[in-house]
C-alpha cells in the first residue's frame, strides 16, 4: 500500500507531462527491439513510433555506413508497411535489405541532388502517415532540421532514421552536436560470431545507445540483424538460439 | 507511311505537287539527291535526269495532319506548351518541363532517340525564342544542340538566311543581292530592306533575336477534358490563383468523373495580359480523380508561375487520362487496409521527376551489379526477390576498386590487403563464391569467372573481395584483385 501511492502519482504526473506535450494514444506506440536487455533501457520499452532517431557508424562506419544502414533496414523491417529510403549516394545494395527482411517490394527509394532537398523529402516522407518507416542518408543535421522532423513524425505517427553518413572520417565530429532526435545510436563492427571451422559467424555489432530523451545511455554487443531485422544477444551473453543455427549453416556451407 | 508497300531504300523518290502552274518536286529522299535531283525542280526534268524515279503526289493535308499528331504525342510527353510548325517541325515550349526529363541535353537526347526509333530522322535544338531554335534545329544541330541561356543570338549569327523562315522568293532576292547569312542581314540597315522586302524581315529577326515575343499557340485536341476561366480583372496574388485552382480542379473532377476518367497527368495554362504564357504540369502515378489530392499537386507549383502584370484565363486540362471506375474494395476487417502511398509518390516525383524516385527490383542475374534493376515506384510488387543464401554487402561500390593482396593460388583468400592506403590482416574469410560471368553479352566474358570472399580484418569490418580468375587459367581473368562491397 505504501508503495503503489507515489507510484500512481507518478503516472498521473506521466500522464500530465504527455497532455502537455500534446500526444495521443496513437503516437506513443513503440516498436520493441524484441531483446529484452535493448528494450528494458528504453523508456518506453522500444522505439518511439512518430519520433526521429539518430543512427551513425563507428569508426570507418562514420563513412561508408554500412552497419548503420543494415541496424536502420532492420527496424524498417519490422516496423511493416513502406519504406521511405532517402539517399545522396546510390551505393546502397538491395539484396542485402531484402537479407535484413526488408522485401524490395516494400522500399521505394529517392535520389536526392543535395543534402538541402534530401532534408525536404525526408520531410514530406514522415508526415506521410502511411508508411511504416522513412530512412534518410544525412551528414549534417541541425537542431532545426532535426526540430521539424521530429515534429513532422509526431504528427503522423511514422517512424523516422536518420543515417548520419560523412563525406569524411574528420566530418564526424558533428555527431557531438545536439538534435531534436528522441534517440541516438551508433553502430560500429565487432568481430564475428566465433566458429569452431575456419569462415566468417554471424556479424556482431557493437550497439551504443548515446541519447535517449527521458532515459539513459547504454552500450551493448549484439548478433546483426537475421532475416527477419531482428537482433539478438550474443550466445555467451544470453542463451542465443538463433546463432548457433547460424553457425552450423555456415560451416556446412 | 507506305509500310511494306515502299520500295527499298536505295531507289530515288521525290513527292511532287503543283507550283503555280508546273509540276516541280517538294520533297526529295536522300537517294534522289544523290542522284542530282533538288527541291523545287521541274517534275520533266527530274524524271528525265533519273531512270526509274519513283514519283508520289504529294499530300500537304495528311502531312500536316501527321505533324499534329506528332504534336498531340510531344503534348502528353514533353510539354504542356506544344504546337505543329509545318511543313516538317513541332515547337515546344520547354521552360517548366525539363526537369521531369533530367535536364535539357537529355530530354532531347530522349525526343531524338524515340523519334528515331519510330523511322523518322530528327533533329532538335533548344535555344531562347522560337526562332532561334528553328534554324538551329534545321541547319545546326547534330541530331541535338542546346544552346545556353543568353547565347542564342550569337549561335545563329553563322547560319544561312534560309533559317529565318523568309519566303523562298525573299531568301532568293537577298542571296543575290550578296548577303548569305544571318550575321550579314543583321548588320545591314534595315530601312532599305523594310522598303524593298516589306516587314516580314525585320520581325523574323527580332523574333529570333528574342526583341519581340512570339507566342505558342498549343494545340488543345477537343478530346481532352479541359475547363477554363476567364478574369474580368488579371489577377496574380498567389492566393487567389490557388482559389482559382481549386475551383478549376473541382470543376474538372465532374467532367471526369462523367466521362469515367481519372487524371495521370494535368496541364494548368496561364495567359498573362502580356500574350505569354505560363504552364504547370503534373503527373501522377495512377489515375487520379480526388480533387484534393490535384489540387495539392497543383498548389505547390504555384510558386513558379510569373504572374507578370497579371493572369487573365487560366486553363486546366487533363492532358493524359485514364479510365478510372468505382472499384469494390475486398475488405478484411481483421486487418488493417494496406495503406496506400501513391499520393505521396505523385508529390515527390512531381518535385523531383520520375527518374530518382524508383524501387529496385531483382534481376535474374549472378553478376553482382547485374541483379538489381530500377523500377517505377507505382510498378506491381511481383513480390520477387533474390534468391541464394549467400551474405550480400550493404554497400556496393560503384566500381570495383583494385586492391594489392598477398594470396595463396589457386582457392584462399588473401591474407593481408591494402584498401586505399591501408593495410588490413584478413582473420576470418567465407568463399570462394564463383560467379561465372555472362558470355551472352561479350565476347570479353566468355570464359571469365569471379571468385568472391567474405573477408573480416582484425577490427572486425567485413568486405566483399573477389579475384577477377579462378586462379589457374589464364583465359578467366586478369588473377588481379578488388573490393566490390561493405558488410555491415
Amino acid at each position: 500500500m505504501s508503495t503503489s501511492a507515489p507510484r500512481s502519482v507518478v503516472s498521473e504526473l506521466r500522464a500530465r507531462i504527455a497532455r502537455l506535450e500534446g500526444r495521443t494514444a496513437h503516437q506513443r506506440a513503440v516498436l520493441p527491439f524484441g531483446v529484452p536487455a535493448i528494450d528494458r533501457v528504453l523508456p518506453e520499452g522500444g522505439l518511439l513510433r512518430g519520433a526521429l532517431h539518430e543512427v551513425a557508424g563507428g569508426g570507418n562506419g562514420a563513412v561508408d555506413g554500412a552497419a548503420a544502414a543494415l541496424f536502420a533496414a532492420g527496424i524498417a523491417a519490422r516496423s511493416g508497411g513502406k519504406v521511405l529510403w532517402c539517399v545522396t549516394r546510390p551505393d546502397l545494395f538491395a539484396p542485402a535489405l531484402a537479407q535484413a527482411g526488408l522485401a524490395p517490394g516494400r522500399v521505394v527509394y529517392v535520389e536526392c541532388g543535395d543534402e538541402k532537398s534530401l532534408l525536404a523529402y525526408f520531410e514530406e516522407g514522415l508526415r506521410h502517415p502511411g508508411l511504416g518507416a522513412v530512412v534518410a542518408e544525412v551528414s549534417r543535421l541541425s537542431m532545426t532540421a532535426s526540430r521539424r522532423l521530429q515534429l513532422a513524425a509526431e504528427a503522423s505517427g511514422t517512424l523516422g532514421l536518420a543515417i548520419r553518413r560523412w563525406r569524411r572520417q574528420t566530418e564526424a565530429a558533428d555527431f557531438g552536436m545536439p538534435t531534436a532526435a528522441t534517440t541516438r545510436w551508433r553502430v560500429s563492427a565487432l568481430p564475428s560470431a566465433p566458429l569452431p571451422v575456419p569462415g566468417v559467424g554471424r556479424p556482431r555489432w557493437l550497439l551504443e545507445l548515446i541519447r535517449s530523451r527521458a532515459g539513459e545511455c547504454a552500450d551493448f554487443v549484439v548478433e546483426a540483424c537475421d532475416d527477419q531485422g531482428r537482433l539478438a544477444l550474443p550466445s555467451s551473453l544470453a542463451d542465443g538460439q538463433g546463432a548457433k543455427d547460424v553457425g552450423r549453416r555456415r560451416a556446412s556451407a | 507511311m507506305l509500310g511494306d508497300a515502299a520500295p527499298p531504300p536505295e531507289t530515288p523518290i521525290v513527292l511532287v505537287g503543283r507550283e503555280g502552274r508546273r509540276r516541280e518536286i517538294l520533297a526529295a529522299d536522300a537517294a534522289a539527291q544523290r542522284a542530282g535531283l533538288r527541291v523545287g525542280m521541274a517534275a520533266s526534268k527530274a524524271q528525265a535526269l533519273v531512270r526509274d524515279l519513283v514519283m508520289r503526289d504529294a499530300e500537304p493535308d495528311a502531312d500536316f495532319a501527321a505533324l499534329e499528331r506528332l504534336a498531340l504525342w510531344a503534348l502528353r510527353r514533353y510539354s504542356p506548351i506544344v504546337a505543329a510548325d509545318p511543313p516538317d517541325g513541332l515547337v515546344i515550349e520547354a521552360a517548366g518541363a525539363t526537369h521531369l526529363h533530367g535536364g535539357e541535353t537529355a530530354m532531347l537526347a530522349d525526343m531524338v532517340a524515340r523519334l528515331k526509333a519510330a523511322g523518322l530522322s530528327p533533329r532538335a535544338a533548344m535555344a531562347d525564342t522560337w526562332g532561334a531554335a528553328h534554324a538551329l534545329a534545321r541547319f545546326a544541330a547534330r541530331p541535338t544542340l542546346v544552346v545556353p541561356a543568353g547565347e542564342s543570338a550569337a549561335a545563329i549569327m553563322s547560319l544561312p538566311i534560309a533559317a529565318l523562315r523568309l519566303q523562298s522568293t525573299t531568301v532568293d532576292s537577298l542571296r543575290r543581292l550578296g548577303l548569305d547569312r544571318i550575321g550579314d542581314l543583321e548588320r545591314t540597315p534595315r530601312a532599305p530592306l523594310a522598303l524593298r522586302f516589306g516587314s516580314d524581315i525585320g520581325r523574323r529577326l527580332d523574333q529570333a533575336m528574342c526583341r519581340v515575343s512570339e507566342p505558342i499557340d498549343p494545340i488543345r485536341p477537343a478530346e481532352i477534358a479541359e475547363v477554363r476561366r476567364q478574369f474580368a480583372e488579371p489577377i496574380s496574388a498567389a492566393e487567389t490563383i490557388a482559389r482559382y485552382i481549386a475551383k478549376l480542379v473541382s470543376e474538372l473532377c465532374i467532367l471526369l468523373e462523367a466521362r469515367g476518367q481519372g487524371a495521370r497527368g494535368l496541364d494548368l495554362l496561364c495567359h498573362r495580359v502580356d500574350a505569354r504564357m505560363v504552364a504547370v504540369r503534373v503527373g501522377t502515378a495512377l489515375p487520379v480523380r480526388d480533387a484534393k489530392r490535384l489540387t495539392r499537386l497543383l498548389a505547390e507549383k504555384i510558386e513558379t508561375i510569373d504572374p507578370g502584370f497579371g493572369i487573365e484565363l487560366m486553363r486546366l486540362a487533363a492532358t493524359i487520362a485514364e479510365p478510372l471506375d468505382a472499384k469494390q474494395i475486398i475488405s478484411d476487417l481483421a486487418s488493417p487496409p494496406e495503406a496506400d502511398i501513391s499520393d505521396l509518390i505523385d508529390t515527390l516525383s512531381n518535385r523531383i521527376g520520375g527518374e530518382r524516385l524508383y524501387r529496385i527490383v531483382p534481376v535474374q542475374s549472378d553478376v553482382p551489379e547485374r541483379s538489381v534493376a530500377r523500377a517505377a515506384p507505382a510498378s506491381p510488387d511481383a513480390g520477387a526477390s533474390w534468391s541464394g543464401s549467400w551474405p550480400r554487402p550493404v554497400r556496393l561500390l560503384a566500381s570495383p576498386e583494385p586492391i594489392e593482396t598477398v594470396a595463396l593460388l589457386p582457392d584462399h583468400p588473401p591474407v593481408t590487403f591494402v584498401w586505399r592506403g591501408v593495410r588490413r590482416r584478413v582473420r576470418r574469410a567465407d568463399g570462394p563464391e564463383r560467379i561465372f560471368e555472362e558470355w551472352w553479352r561479350s565476347d570479353a566474358e566468355l570464359d571469365a569467372v569471379r571468385d568472391y570472399f567474405r573477408v573480416e580484418d582484425d577490427g572486425g569490418e567485413r568486405f566483399w573481395i573477389f579475384r577477377a580468375g579462378d586462379g589457374e587459367h589464364g583465359e578467366t581473368g586478369s588473377q588481379r584483385w578488388y573490393l566490390h562491397g561493405i558488410f555491415a
